[in-house]
């Protein structure tokens, strides 16, 4: 059977997702925020218009951010600038890469423009990272060019529990895939509406064909460890940072608590001088219609 | 039993340097701290983010560790890797380790859209030069003082230069499964120094 191979551009791309491995990836609104993020060792920052606790309380269309505040952000620091598109919404993309941004997220985050579709990701040349709940979601973006995954978790929610249920399904979902024999491959691809060749990919390598990362509720450094710990190869944080008392204490201690996720007592040392992290959501108290992770197809 | 080389491993793609001496057979150990650089042989630096590491290596104390261990020891390091190692950076005030004579430029390509994979030419590989060279916003090397010396070309510019102990390029030679250059380092300079 014929498994997936990732052609020399598809490389390219892949290899900058190889570079943010054991980093912090921080959303930023401003080129003040990205300073902040760089000075405390991002490896990356996420330019975005609100951040996810925002556009949960103030509601509305959440929209790719202006491309001036973008072209401030790409201005002020030298470390990779992702900015953040709507779902399907291949124009945003479009102007994203034509400022420069050096990864698109195609994200739930803001409100999907397309209720059917996502973007074409492989007839772009900026690379992409898409989020997932589960191992099919995961598969079926990187069928459409995504060079990385993230989970999605519950973003602006402040509560780990959607991303460590959704690192946790990827991971099992992988596991059990590699025990099924080739001749249960294609029904296994039908029923999970996704490539076969991606499929053999996944059974005899144990692994997806991109780098995987966790994202939606990481509040504290010992939260970024715990998504270290299940999998994760690097981590997004939102509005953990600049929703906490002192994000830039709060960047660093994150930062230094993924650098040594598997010491314990570094990342109790990182913690010990935080103030107040983000205030948190209870997942069964967000109305249903709120929920952000059901956004992708 | 051969000593460790150690691979930095604060963050960037320091499981693939490790894949690429997995597959050389030569026994490697991640340094995080400065007591990891004990009983290794060198120190390979990886892709990744040049502030970031230099970050990390600030407050680990790793700076200080690495500059003593450099004393005796061989160093590789890729893309950041060579950021981190050089002595100046265009543009840019970065407090770097200054272990090879050498003026960078990060980004010198421009953003991610503008990476590219290339043919290089390696000279020490005399009977086959040619290298996959995976540029990912790669910086230049744009001057080389001192007793720096260049040993691998992408058309007309440097990508790949020596001294005594320290060997650095802009390309990223784990992200192939070329092992000639990781190879090239163990013999030349880790079995020798």
């Amino acid at each position: 059977m014929e498994i997936f191979k990732l052609d020399k551009d598809f490389k390219i791309k892949v290899g900058l997702a190889e570079m943010l491995k054991g980093g912090v990836i921080m959303d930023v609104t401003r080129a003040e925020q990205a300073k902040i993020a760089e000075d405390a060792g991002a490896v990356a920052v996420m330019a975005l218009e609100r951040i996810p606790a925002d556009i949960r309380a103030h509601g509305g269309v959440a929209r790719m951010s202006n491309p001036r505040v973008i072209k401030e952000i790409m201005d002020t620091v030298s470390i990779p600038v992702m900015a953040k598109c709507r779902i399907g919404h291949f124009a945003e993309a479009q102007v994203l890469q034509a400022l420069g941004v050096d990864f698109i997220d195609e994200s739930e985050v803001l409100t999907p423009a397309d209720d059917k579709y996502h973007v074409d990701k492989g007839s772009f040349k900026a690379p992409f990272v898409c989020g997932c709940r589960d191992l099919a979601e995961a598969l079926r973006r990187i069928a459409e060019g995504a060079a990385l995954i993230r989970t999605k978790g519950e973003a602006g929610t402040g509560n780990i529990v959607e991303a460590v249920r959704h690192m946790r399904t990827v991971q099992s979902e992988i596991k059990r895939i590699t025990l099924l024999g080739d001749e249960e491959l294609v029904i296994q691809a039908k029923e999970m509406g996704v490539p076969v060749d991606l499929l053999v990919f996944v059974k005899r390598k144990g692994k997806l064909p991109v780098p995987n990362f966790a994202a939606g509720g990481i509040a504290t450094p010992a939260d970024a460890a715990l998504m270290m710990q299940l999998g994760a190869e690097s981590v997004f944080v939102g509005s953990g940072i600049f929703k906490s008392a002192d994000p830039e204490e709060r960047a660093k201690a994150i930062v230094m608590a993924v650098a040594n996720y598997h010491n314990p007592e570094i990342v109790a040392q990182a913690s010990e001088k935080l103030g107040d992290a983000m205030p948190g959501l209870e997942i069964s108290q967000i109305p249903r219609d709120q929920i952000i992770q059901g956004r992708g197809w | 039993m051969a000593k460790a080389l150690g691979i930095l491993g604060l963050q960037g793609d320091y499981a693939l340097h490790a894949r690429a001496l997995h597959r050389l057979g030569i026994p490697h150990r991640l340094v995080k701290w400065p007591e990891d650089l004990k009983d290794t042989s060198g120190l390979i630096l990886p892709g990744g983010e040049s502030t970031t590491f230099l970050n990390l290596m600030e407050k680990t104390g790793l700076r200080d560790a690495i500059l003593r261990f450099a004393q005796e020891k061989p160093l590789m390091g890729t893309c950041a890797g060579l950021i981190v190692l050089a002595t100046r950076i265009q543009n840019q005030k970065m407090k770097t380790l200054g272990l090879i004579d050498l003026e960078a430029k990060r980004n010198a390509f421009g953003r991610q859209i503008h990476s590219f994979q290339a043919p290089v030419r390696i000279l020490p590989f005399q009977d086959h030069p040619s290298f996959d060279g995976v540029f990912i916003r790669a910086p230049q090397i744009l001057s080389l003082g001192g007793e720096t010396q260049a040993l691998g070309f992408y058309q007309e510019q440097v990508v790949m230069a020596r001294n005594r102990n320290v060997l650095v390029m802009t390309f990223h030679p784990e992200l192939t499964a070329d092992t000639r250059i990781h190879r090239f380092f163990y013999q030349s300079f880790v079995q020798t120094v």
